[in-house]
């Protein structure tokens, strides 16, 4: 069987997060960083699911490993767009930057 | 009898202090007090006095302080010397008691008064019958004080002030004399007692001139407190106090002190020759010069100061010839008639309210009883004979006579001036016509209280020269001695003493020679007498201004030198302290302020860091992320 070698998803892995993470710190709009925020999970998802894929032995840990990220995940954007939900009613906009609630 | 002679003292002492306590609840305010105690130490020393007579001595000591070897005793002791003080000085105070009842009634001060008088006759008591000089000191200046309280009476006047300043300064100069004279003796002897000095000297302990000196340096305390030239000048001014105060000064207890010491202490004067010619020409000089000022007196109680200074000198002069029982015999009858004519002349005060003579005059005839005891006392010393006065002048005489013609001579002068003054003050008082009509219609005698303590020392002042050859026998020096009668010594007395009296009555009664025409003539004279012979104001400029000079430079220097350095020791440690509070300001202050301050600033830099951007913070995060990664890749 043909194995796909381990650095085409770990560079997929790499460049998604590179993309996301650069969209998570220049975007100004709540939901696109949480989105954001996601996929930098997701592409961590996919190093451990292709680590999983490869090294046989710690197949169970790598795939539950990401089973309990897309758990995680979902918890967290519950608990993110309840945030912004909060956050458009009381200023009625979700620009990041123009809350400054957390600073001095 | 005489184991109680130590109540003596202690009465009319206990009667001080009640009366100063308790003085005011009693009927009389005091007076009763202080008359009975003084009545009750009376019979105490007539009774001692008879059984001394009888040969009885005694002597008590109580052991007072004890300082290593040295044991200080409070002793007491009655020979026949003390006996016949103690009679002499309780019948003159008893009489100046009762006469005050009189003279001082309604006085502002009356209980302080008696309370005084008594504590100064208890004073005087207790100096009688010490029988160790640093009691007989402690004593000596209680009455000091006694009798500066007693001058200083109307105090409200400031004149009777500077008076009580000035007695009490002035003895205070002879009292370091003898303070320091006891002081050697106590040194050279290990003694303070009479009888144990005696036997020092006695035994040879003693080196003569040591000797000499001590009873120089003793003698000076007597030159102060019998007024003595040159420290007289306190006595007449001392006449401010109350008339009868000043009869007991003068009469029985503080002068009388004086001369009392002498002869107490005369086993010290009798073995140097030399103290004994000082204090012969001590008394003698005194005698002659406090007679001249007499002369010429216009106030009655001046005329009697100045006389106590001279007869206080007769005394002297016979202690320093040797007449001991001559110069004890005197102190006794000047004792009665000094006291009996100073109580007269405040009864004369009393009548008129002036103490001027030239005020006065005629009063015979309106104080028949004053003016004949006046007369007594005035014939007690003139010496007149049968008068006391003329046997104890006698006996001075003849002493001096035979063992030092010059101070004979010098009161033989003394004693024609004493016979001219005292005819001039008693005619001027008593006698020619009233010059102040007023005064002298309104004059009349004292209640019985004042006429009968006159009428018993009238008596005493007329009759006690006749004890002359008991008291020789009895109180003496050595050997008992008595100087015969001698005819020459006799004559020259007699003759003096009515030249004096001759001339003064030809002044003032007849007019033979006008007081003016002789002022006229003797003018330089009369004016140095009237001044004093400038003694007093030469001590007023030469001690008092002197004095007040020196203060006033050492003010000077203290405000200007002392107060300089003060302020200049302030004024550095003022700078100092500046300079230290601007380090405090400046690095302490600044360092710990610095250090906050670094604080605020650093916060306020490093509080930048918080933005409120949360994309910023995620950028940190990653950057640190990396860099870990970095640091964990490459290093390997």
């Amino acid at each position: 069987m043909t194995t796909i070698p381990l650095t085409y998803p770990l560079t997929l892995g790499a460049i998604l997060f590179g993309l996301v993470l650069y969209g998570a710190l220049t975007q100004r709009n709540a939901i696109r960083i949480l989105m954001c925020v996601e996929l930098m999970l997701n592409a961590v998802n996919i190093n451990l699911v292709a680590f999983a894929a490869t090294l046989r032995e710690a197949a169970a840990a790598g795939q539950i490993f990401a089973l309990f990220v897309m758990t995680v995940a979902a918890a967290e954007v519950a608990l993110a767009l309840a945030i912004i939900l909060i956050l458009a009613r009381r200023e009625s906009h979700i620009d990041i930057e123009r809350v400054h609630l957390l600073r001095w | 009898m005489i184991q109680l002679a130590w109540l003596i003292p202690v009465l009319p002492l206990a009667a001080a202090f009640f009366i100063a306590l308790f003085g005011h609840r009693t009927t009389g305010k005091g007076d009763r007090v202080g008359i009975g105690a003084m009545s009750i130490a009376f019979l105490l020393s007539v009774g001692v006095l008879l059984d001394t007579m009888g040969g009885a001595r005694w002597a008590q000591h109580l052991t007072w302080a004890i300082h290593g070897d040295l044991v200080l005793n409070l002793g007491f002791q009655v020979d026949p010397l003390a006996a016949v003080m103690l009679v002499v000085v309780t019948v003159v105070s008893l009489m100046v008691h009762i006469f005050s009842v009189g003279y001082m009634h309604g006085d502002v001060r009356y209980k302080r008064y008696y309370a005084v008088l008594s504590l100064f006759t208890a004073s005087m008591l207790g100096l009688v019958i010490s029988d160790n000089l640093l009691f007989l000191f402690v004593f000596w200046e209680l009455m000091g004080l006694c009798s500066y309280l007693l001058i200083g009476h109307y105090f409200e006047e400031r004149a009777n002030v500077h008076a009580a300043n000035k007695a009490f300064l002035t003895t205070r100069v002879g009292d370091v004399g003898m303070f320091v004279g006891i002081m050697l003796l106590f040194a050279a002897g290990g003694t303070f007692r009479f009888d144990e000095l005696a036997a020092r000297i006695a035994d040879g302990s003693f080196a003569l001139p040591v000797l000499a000196v001590a009873a120089i340096l003793l003698f000076i305390g007597p030159v102060g407190k019998s007024a003595q030239f040159p420290l007289h000048v306190w006595l007449p001014d001392a006449m401010a106090g109350p008339t009868p105060a000043s009869a007991l000064i003068h009469a029985a207890t503080m002068v009388a002190a004086g001369v009392y010491l002498v002869a107490r202490g005369y086993a010290l004067f009798a073995p140097v020759p030399q103290a004994l010619e000082v204090v012969a020409w001590v008394g003698a000089f005194t005698a002659l010069f406090a007679a001249t000022i007499a002369l010429v007196m216009e106030d009655i109680k001046k005329v009697l100061a100045y006389s106590t200074i001279s007869q206080l000198g007769f005394m002297v002069a016979a202690l320093g010839v040797g007449a001991y029982t001559a110069a004890v015999f005197h102190l006794m009858t000047h004792a009665f008639f000094k006291a009996l004519l100073f109580l007269a002349s405040g009864s004369v005060i009393h009548a008129v309210h002036t103490q001027n003579m030239h005020q006065m005059g005629g009063l015979f005839k309106k104080l028949p009883v004053t003016g004949w005891v006046w007369l007594i006392g005035a014939g007690a010393l003139i010496g007149i004979p049968p008068l006391s006065g003329f046997w104890s002048k006698e006996e001075i005489l003849l002493d001096a006579w035979h063992h030092h013609p010059a101070i004979f001579w010098t009161l033989v002068a003394a004693a024609a001036l004493t016979a001219f003054y005292t005819t001039r003050a008693t005619y001027l008082t008593f006698f020619g016509t009233p010059r102040d009509k007023h005064a002298y219609d309104h004059a009349h005698e004292g209640g019985r209280v004042m006429t009968y303590p006159l009428m018993i020392l009238g008596v005493l002042a007329a009759v006690s020269g006749f004890v002359a050859s008991p008291l020789a026998g009895f109180v003496y020096f050595g050997e008992p001695h008595h100087a015969s009668f001698d005819p020459f010594v006799f004559g020259v007395a007699t003759a003096v003493w009515v030249l004096g009296v001759g001339l003064a009555l030809a002044i003032y009664k007849y007019n033979l020679v006008s007081r003016r025409a002789i002022i006229q003539v003797f003018y330089p004279i009369w004016v140095v007498l009237k001044r004093r012979y400038y003694i007093d104001d030469v001590y007023q400029y030469v001690f008092v201004r002197g004095m007040i000079g020196l203060a006033l430079v050492s003010a000077w220097f203290d405000r200007h030198v002392i107060d300089l350095i003060v302020n200049a020791v302030g004024w550095i440690g003022r700078k100092v302290s500046e300079y230290v509070d601007e380090f405090d300001r400046g690095v302490v202050d600044g360092i710990v302020n610095g250090i906050g301050g670094a604080f605020v600033v650093g916060s306020r830099v490093l509080r930048q860091v918080q933005t409120g951007f949360v994309q910023s913070y995620m950028l940190v995060l990653f950057l640190g992320l990396l860099a870990g990664l970095a640091i964990l890749v490459i290093g390997g």
